[in-house]
């Protein structure tokens, strides 16, 4: 068994490295605001800077993980001195392969349903037969009298709900209603009044919801057919099917996990998914404060004129353009993403490093005081600390009354651009230390004592101990926590929101819909957008999913890299 | 056969020390020039941080290498005169000791900063809480004039109502968000069905849109049904509780730690499933009932954005975050803002200590959600 050549990965560090190395020189253009005079962000910068990231990031972090697997591999080798049996990796490749085979056996699968379906009707006798037609006639007839008119019931909703309602709702959803508010002539009042027709956000509500309902009744008109198959199949090896009692039972007992899902599954398909849909078709119209569908102006489908005027390059309003501003905002995000969540991470760490170790006394009181700023809420805190770093707030006073800077020339905390984002990462430092302290020292205390033990008669350093035992633990404890904790930091709206509210404002970055400041994040930009004065609530949406497709490139891409993809079973 | 030790450690210790400093200074320098050009003050600012922060590690290499120094020469000496049992010894212990009692002391010196850092802002907005003799920000820390006035003051605003609303929104989550969360959470950690995995990844892509594009939606739905501005109170709730189920994680890792064959037993003893959760599973979840009531309480006195767009500007319907929050825009920042930070003392006195009381169980949710990611 020969050794791993550790010159590729080598390689590809490298590589990534120099990518880094020019990304950062296209994000220093891009948001550094004295070498990119105002409103020259070029539209070839922001292109090179994202894939520079990208390739650069990529690169990286499977370079790395590829050195740290040969390196092992090495080891063990040289350990062992014999075969070692070969591990598989997930490598970006396997990842388009599971993406393929994902496809190819949803294809299989609904052909397989429609198999099925055609088996069980030519298969089935008269009651399966007209089940097809009447929802649970099969059941009925078998004595599952529970079942069947649950089934029938469910038909007979769905098809007077079609006829009164749904049908009307799917017939405008392609033109999202054409009579819009008029002023007609009112005979009994004598005078001239509003009058309102169509609603084009009631009529993409309940379009979606109906398309939903259509779902609901294909999957359980599914259920039906199966039921019967399934019924049939029992009565001919002579078994008694299951009575309405058994049924009932059956909700607390082998199927409770359907009754305990029902409320919170209702919620997040009311209350999260619906809305999700909706505004996902709301970047494909003209839904604005101007065209509210009911008051004013109705919307309608604009097709993909939104995503166009984001990514276009053509300036708006004497601004910059949207793919401009868009690029120098997500480019901070980044940035800001990446500090946030490894400033906290590492700082976390060590600061629970600190209290956990032997000699240190007092480590409760110490954690209580760090946890001060979890317990107090965000909003209080944060506006206060905005309110003491402001020009005349209590740092600059006491700065002036020690003397340390003049009175004509406060710190310009918030007002300068590099500074108001630096304050942001320090005093994120601030509030995010203790989650990272409290999660980290619950790792520590589990890893096993012997590692260190003997690692010191080694003659380890605590520098050596740290990089060998402490960081790779925690590292491959806490990846999926990092992950997320990256994400959650792209959209993290408070810190950003409540300290700057995203001033300083850029002037040439702003829209026509909005101040846009050099501290805006895409999701307090989105907030802007969605609550400025002219509420272009189709550019809101065009954001969220931009946001969406960022965060899931980057979660796709380092879950697939991440060595600790675990097992959930091997934790029980 | 005993060696003396060379002195090219502590000497290469004390240069990067030396060089550490000098890159202060040089920052220091730069510093300077950025700070007295008017456009470029922040950047000087930033460089003056960079350069203290430079100036203080470098020095702090420069003692290390020096106590090193000294450490070495004192070895030697001793080599030197033949007690080679004493120079052992001393190698040992004090490398050992003199370096446990200097990192100790080092960690003590940081705690100590840290803990300043940390409680700085909360005494200031305590001290400027009872500051009576203007109500504007100002730039001093310890009142002039002391009083409740401020205090009293709460009382002739809107904020009783607010704090009404947000304690009513704070029972009715910390009920129902319990109830649901744990449903959620128990089903994924416990049964086995097929739909389970799926669900799961669909929560997991839910979750990647920001869920503030909901809230146009949920604004325009919450007000054909009556539940914006004045009666904000109940949208809020409903929207609260509604999606609440997608934070399953934390009490799904506690539930997997429960170890299965209690379930299995307990089956075989013909109890039905819902038994099992009722009898046997409730009984020892304590700990993240707490941990889920504790937080769903804590969330709605925090929450800006989702109160702020459905109570849309009217005082009725506002929760503590956002009535505050209307006191620090400019034109009444001025008048309120000493009001504000009694107001925030007040939101922020029980809350904390709730959670000092119940911080062990937080402690647990937290370690143990992020452990099982």
């Amino acid at each position: 068994m020969s050794k791993k050549s550790i010159v590729s990965p080598i390689a590809r560090i490298v590589l990534g490295l120099i990518l880094a190395a020019v990304f950062c020189i296209f994000a220093a253009k891009l948001v550094d605001p004295w070498i990119n005079k105002i409103g020259t962000a070029k539209a070839k910068d922001v292109i090179w800077s994202i894939i520079t990231l990208i390739a650069g990031a990529v690169l990286l972090i499977s370079g790395i993980a590829e050195l740290v697997r040969s390196l092992h591999f090495n080891r063990m080798v040289t350990n062992s001195g014999m075969q070692v049996k070969k591990v598989k990796h997930a490598t970006i490749g396997d990842f388009f392969k599971k993406i393929g085979a994902w496809f190819a056996n949803a294809g299989k699968a609904v052909a397989n349903e429609f198999k099925d379906i055609v088996q069980t009707f030519r298969n089935g006798d008269w009651k399966t037969k007209l089940s097809f037609l009447v929802m649970g006639f099969g059941s009925i007839a078998r004595g599952q009298v529970l079942r069947g008119i649950l089934f029938l019931l469910f038909e007979i909703v769905f098809i007077v709900y079609m006829i009164f309602a749904g049908v009307h709702w799917l017939s405008l959803l392609p033109t999202l209603g054409t009579k819009g508010p008029s002023v007609v002539y009112n005979e009994v009042l004598d005078q001239y009044v509003s009058q309102y027709n169509d609603n084009s956000f009631k009529i993409l509500l309940y379009g979606v919801l109906t398309i939903f309902f259509i779902i609901a009744f294909i999957y359980t008109w599914r259920l039906n057919v199966k039921q019967n198959k399934i019924s049939e199949e029992i009565l001919r090896s002579g078994k008694p099917l299951k009575s309405g009692k058994d049924d009932l039972r059956s909700l607390v007992d082998d199927k409770f996990h359907a009754t305990l899902l029902a409320l919170p599954l209702t919620g997040i398909i009311i209350f999260t998914v619906l809305p999700i849909i909706f505004m996902i078709l709301v970047a494909f119209t003209n839904y604005d404060g101007a065209h509210d569908g009911y008051y004013n102006n109705l919307f309608t489908w604009v097709g993909l004129k939104n995503f166009n005027t984001m990514l276009s390059w053509k300036a708006v309003g004497g601004g910059q353009s949207y793919a401009a501003t868009f690029g120098e905002i997500l480019t901070w995000t980044l940035i800001w993403a990446f500090f946030a969540t490894f400033t906290n991470y590492f700082l976390g760490m060590f600061v629970a490093m600190m209290i956990n170790k032997k000699g240190i006394h007092f480590k409760k009181v110490w954690r209580t005081i760090l946890v001060m700023t979890i317990a107090i809420p965000q909003f209080i805190s944060l506006l206060y600390v905005s309110k003491m770093f402001a020009k005349n707030g209590i740092v600059n006073g006491t700065l002036i009354a020690l003397k340390i800077i003049d009175k004509s020339k406060p710190i310009p905390f918030w007002e300068d651009p590099t500074l108001a984002r630096v304050m942001v990462i320090l005093i994120n430092i601030w509030i995010g230390i203790p989650y990272m302290m409290l999660i980290s020292t619950g790792i520590l205390m589990n890893i096993p004592a012997d590692l260190y033990e003997s690692a010191k008669i080694d003659g380890a350093s605590p520098w050596q101990q740290y990089r060998k035992i402490t960081l790779p633990y925690m590292l491959f404890i806490t990846g999926p926590y990092l992950l997320t904790s990256f994400t959650g930091n792209m959209n993290n709206f408070n810190v950003i929101y409540l300290l700057t509210g995203g001033a300083p404002a850029n002037s040439a970055a702003s829209t026509a819909a909005g101040t846009v400041g050099y501290t805006d994040l895409l999701i307090t930009w989105l907030f802007k957008i969605a609550t400025g004065a002219e509420a272009q609530y189709y550019m809101a949406s065009v954001i969220g999913i931009m946001v969406f497709a960022v965060v899931a490139v980057i979660s796709l891409i380092v879950y697939n890299l991440l060595p600790s993809i675990k097992n959930e079973e091997d934790f029980q | 056969m005993m060696n003396k030790k060379k002195f090219t450690s502590p000497i290469i210790e004390m240069l990067i020390g030396a060089l550490i400093a000098a890159l202060g200074y040089l920052a220091f320098k730069r510093g300077g020039y950025y700070y007295k050009l008017t456009a470029l003050t922040g950047r000087g600012v930033v460089f003056y941080i960079l350069a203290a922060l430079l100036a203080l590690g470098g020095l702090a290499v420069i003692v290390v290498g020096i106590t090193s120094l000294l450490r070495v020469s004192r070895y030697n000496a001793l080599v030197e005169s033949g007690d080679r049992a004493a120079a052992s010894s001393l190698d040992r212990s004090m490398g050992i000791k003199a370096k446990r009692a200097l990192s100790n002391t080092f960690i003590y010196v940081l705690l100590v900063i840290i803990s300043v850092i940390w409680l700085i802002p909360f005494i200031c907005i305590i001290l400027q809480s009872f500051r009576v003799e203007s109500t504007s920000p100002v730039g001093y820390i310890v009142p002039q004039q002391w009083g409740l006035a401020n205090y009293k003051n709460l009382l002739n605003t809107n904020f009783p109502r607010w704090y009404l609303n947000t304690f009513i929104i704070a029972i009715a989550c910390a009920v129902l968000q319990t109830v649901i969360v744990l449903c959620m959470s128990y089903v994924l950690s416990r049964f086995r069905f097929k739909l389970r995995k799926p669900l799961m990844q669909f929560m997991l892509i839910l979750g990647m849109f920001p869920g503030m594009l909901s809230m146009i939606i949920l604004y325009r739905v919450l007000k054909d049904l009556g539940m914006t501005q004045a009666n904000a109170v109940p949208g809020l709730i409903l929207v609260y509780i509604a999606s609440s189920g997608m934070g399953y994680y934390i009490s799904k890792g506690f539930f997997d730690t429960i170890p299965k064959s209690l379930d299995e037993a307990a089956r075989m003893d013909g109890a039905t499933r819902a038994q099992v959760l009722f009898k046997i599973i409730l009984p020892l979840s304590k700990p993240i009932i707490i941990y889920t009531i504790l937080t769903a309480f804590m969330a709605p006195w925090a929450d800006f954005v989702f109160a702020r767009y459905i109570s849309l500007n009217n005082p009725i319907g506002m929760n503590v975050a956002v009535g505050l929050n209307t006191w620090l825009s400019k034109d009444q920042i001025d008048s309120m803002y000493t009001t504000f930070c009694a107001g925030g003392v007040v939101v922020a006195l029980p809350v904390t200590i709730l959670f000092m009381l119940l911080q062990r169980y937080y402690v647990e949710g937290v370690t143990g959600g992020a452990v099982k990611g």
